[in-house]
């Protein structure tokens, strides 16, 4: 990588090792020697496999971020954590109703919460996960589904709350019962499900699979295509959720 | 090296020219290729075709198939353990074993349990974490024909059109007929899709298909359907062994698949299981990185199913297919080959070469789209980066002008908040993509209900072949884990109902596949399965010791 001007030091698990810059913290970790067996995962940001926990140099607060979707810095002092042993609870999803209760109900340690913050500040998506706890609390199964959608249960939120909340289950239980029983069934859907049962559309199925080869390349010529200007505005059921996105601005924070 | 909101000023020059040509392009599409177009395009410039690239399988069911150098090398492999392995103490006995915790092996396990078999007689293994796969990581959408304008027959026309005719017509058709089915289980079990206020989906094209037909949930789909059928495995009660993959199936003594031979990555320690039915589930294989290309798949991605159910004696079909995703990211470095979705295509944004010119319709069928990158960079009109590859923009901010202000930042946060991270901003800037290596067409040959070529062995999802010929269009591949893991999940509950649990467990099909590689002249000391692929840094591996600790 021509990008790279040089090297630093990162010290990892309490041991330093000359990297390159530029490198993310786990292609850092690979070129220190490591092969990884836990601690990474997608790779991409997507699946929560590689939370990692670091200090910086020139500052005693402890940080926090995905291996595969940060850089690695000068003086940087790091451990991955591949796992939080947290409590899993069972329910069946059919059986429960979406009431203002519910996700109290379920996870009762909710109550819990001193709004403390520490799990939005340690949120490596940049989500208001303590908003959505919450919302929880409140019975706000909307806002807590909207706000904790793009969750990758990482556990780093878990790791570090002062009440043992389990914020990723309550988060994914919240997307359940509002995908449920919140949102509306689909009418389209549910009028090609009964219309599959009639046999018919299996019929115009069973008549292109008799054509010949020769006929079914004519007929994905002859298709027509449906524009895609009829959603002009697909998005308006999330849109005033802002940003869930927007990273934690650190330098806001008093620094003792 | 000194960057201007994330871009050196070389990088700079050529945004300047994609923004003065961008009021012109609005509204204004490339026209798409006719087919004898398409067809030069991807002889001339599509990886599949390079010479030099591919040599033929030399021994086995597939004698003869074309395979990329990276992965012939791993059928040409002698095995991780002896035949000879002593499998008298059986650690795990159950009804139904599936290899792989991804999107088809958990489908797989809920349908097994729906259909009648005991959670506790079904074991999950998975090689890494359960939902560490391809899965989560698919982020545009799945495909479904459900509305009055759309049917399915029209979702079969595009499908075999995007694979060029060489699909198994059976294995689209219950593709297509099951879609509709799938998404309304969905609804069921909670998976929060884009919906308006009536509860209808919100649709968008993908490439290749003639009707808006994919369902997205942001631009995290994969994730959100994945972890609601992880919750709902783990509600069912269905026991998952991590971090502990096949190695190597077993056989009884009829030549059935009888099970599997685990190991626990990190004591190394073997692990029996016995089962009256398998199920590979295993996912694909970008981690081979074939002809060196990046990839957007998952760590685990190395084709250890293939080899696994080619060594059983299982037949394969079409793998000298590799999808190559047309828009991987090619800047900054350290994003490279990461996964841009085909719906920043669909909502809008095209593909334009260093001059700000567009030359490929946006939407084309991924191969195709791939090739005209490729084409573009060959004739000199890509944009160099500092890291030494090329690529073509892809215009993103033409979404938020499009749809409105805030569309890139609601429908696709992953991808806005990954730019973010590296320090650019796609609602202002053009974003730099390159083909990447994305997806294995083909894998082993099953029947409409997952069953392979071998008794009590099936296969579904991405390891599975046959359904999307030589190139998949957007949107089949989450639909194809769930469609064809349900099918597995019954079809091998019904058939362990019928079995005895099996008497002897063997390798010997191993000794019998070393056998037949000895005699087709075959002489290595590579192994396979591959398991992980290895990124250490050459600087620490040559000073590496194999010394026992």
């Amino acid at each position: 990588m021509s990008e790279q001007t040089g090297m630093i030091t990162m010290q990892l698990m309490g041991k330093n090792y000359q990297v390159p810059t530029g490198l993310t913290i786990m292609a850092a970790i690979e070129y220190a020697g490591y092969k990884l067996v836990r601690g990474a995962g997608c790779r991409g940001g997507f699946c929560g496999a590689c939370p990692t926990l670091y200090r910086r140099s020139d500052n005693h607060r402890i940080f926090t971020a995905l291996a595969c979707q940060t850089l690695v810095e000068d003086g940087m002092c790091l451990v991955q954590m591949p796992f939080v042993p947290v409590v899993s609870r069972r329910y069946d999803l059919h059986q429960i109703a979406a009431k203002p209760n519910t996700l109290l109900q379920h996870f009762p340690e909710i109550a819990g919460c001193v709004a403390c913050n520490t799990c939005t500040r340690a949120c490596p998506q940049g989500l208001q996960v303590m908003d959505y706890v919450q919302a929880s609390l409140r019975g706000d199964i909307e806002r807590a589904a909207m706000l904790s959608f793009d969750c990758i249960a990482c556990g780093i939120c878990s790791s570090r709350c002062p009440a043992d909340i389990k914020h990723y289950a309550v988060g994914l239980l919240a997307r359940r019962l509002y995908g449920k029983y919140v949102t509306p069934d689909s009418p389209q859907l549910a009028a090609r499900v009964a219309e599959l049962q009639t046999g018919n559309l299996i019929a115009d199925l069973n008549a292109l699979m008799a054509l010949s080869q020769e006929e079914l390349r004519a007929r994905y010529e002859q298709r027509t295509f449906e524009t895609s200007e009829e959603n002009k505005e697909p998005f308006s059921a999330i849109q005033h959720y802002n940003s869930p996105m927007d990273p934690v601005d650190y330098k806001d924070e008093i620094e003792v | 090296m000194e960057l201007i909101d994330g871009y050196p000023a070389a990088m700079r020059e050529s945004i300047a020219l994609v923004e003065q040509t961008r009021p012109t392009r609005l509204g204004r599409t490339f026209p798409a290729m006719t087919p004898e177009q398409r067809r030069e395009l991807l002889l001339g410039h599509h990886p599949d075709y390079k010479d030099g690239a591919k040599r033929p399988l030399l021994f086995g069911p597939n004698k003869g198939m074309l395979l990329n150098h990276e992965l012939a090398d791993l059928f040409e492999a002698r095995p991780l353990v002896s035949a000879s392995l002593d499998l008298n103490d059986v650690d795990s006995d159950v009804d139904l074993l599936i290899i792989g915790g991804g999107g088809a092996g958990t489908v797989a396990a809920i349908w097994a349990v729906q259909a009648g078999l005991d959670p506790s007689r079904v074991l999950i293994a998975t090689k890494l974490r359960h939902g560490d796969s391809n899965s989560t990581m698919a982020q545009g959408g799945i495909q479904s024909a459900d509305r009055p304008h759309d049917s399915p027959a029209q979702h079969f026309l595009d499908a075999m059109g995007g694979g060029h005719f060489t699909n198994r017509p059976e294995l689209v058709e219950a593709l297509v007929s099951d879609a509709p089915l799938i998404i309304h289980w969905h609804e069921q079990l909670g998976v929060m899709y884009d919906k308006d206020e009536q509860g209808n989906f919100v649709m968008h094209p993908g490439g290749g298909t003639s009707r808006n037909r994919m369902h997205s949930a942001r631009d995290y789909t994969g994730l959100e359907i994945m972890r609601v059928l992880r919750d709902e495995a783990r509600n069912l009660h269905i026991p998952v062994v991590e971090f502990s993959p096949a190695i190597e199936l077993l056989c009884d003594e009829r030549g059935h698949v009888a099970g599997a031979v685990l190991v626990n990555l990190e004591t190394k320690r073997y692990h029996i299981v016995r089962a009256k039915a398998t199920i590979v589930t295993t996912g694909g294989l970008g981690r081979l990185h074939m002809q060196q290309y990046p990839t957007t798949n998952h760590y685990g991605a190395t084709a250890d199913g293939l080899i696994l159910a080619y060594r059983a004696g299982a037949e394969l079909v079409d793998l000298d297919a590799i999808q190559y995703h047309p828009t991987g990211a090619a800047f900054p470095a350290q994003m490279a080959g990461l996964l841009i979705t085909e719906k920043v295509r669909g909502m809008g944004a095209q593909p334009v070469n260093c001059k700000g010119e567009q030359f490929v319709y946006p939407l084309e069928p991924r191969d195709v789209e791939a090739s005209a990158f490729i084409r573009e960079c060959s004739l000199g009109l890509g944009i160099p980066t500092p890291h030494g590859i090329q690529g073509v923009w892809l215009d993103a901010p033409m979404v938020d002008i499009i749809h409105g202000p805030g569309t890139i930042r609601s429908a696709l946060p992953a991808m806005f908040r990954m730019y973010t991270r590296f320090g650019i901003d796609m609602t202002r800037d053009p974003i730099l993509v390159f083909p990447t290596l994305h997806y294995q067409n083909g894998g082993i040959i099953t029947n409409p209900d997952g069953a392979t070529t071998v008794p009590g062995l099936y296969a579904a999802g991405e390891v599975m072949g046959g359904v999307h010929g030589k190139n998949r269009l957007m949107g089949n591949s989450l639909l194809d884990f769930n469609v064809f893991g349900r099918r597995a999940g019954i079809a091998a509950a019904n058939y362990v109902r019928e079995q005895a649990q099996p008497t002897r467990l063997s390798l010997e099909h191993v000794a019998t596949y070393e056998r037949h590689m000895r005699d087709a002249g075959i002489k290595t000391t590579r192994t396979a399965p591959r398991i992980l692929p290895d990124y250490r840094g050459k600087e620490a591996l040559e000073r590496y010791l194999d010394i026992p600790l």
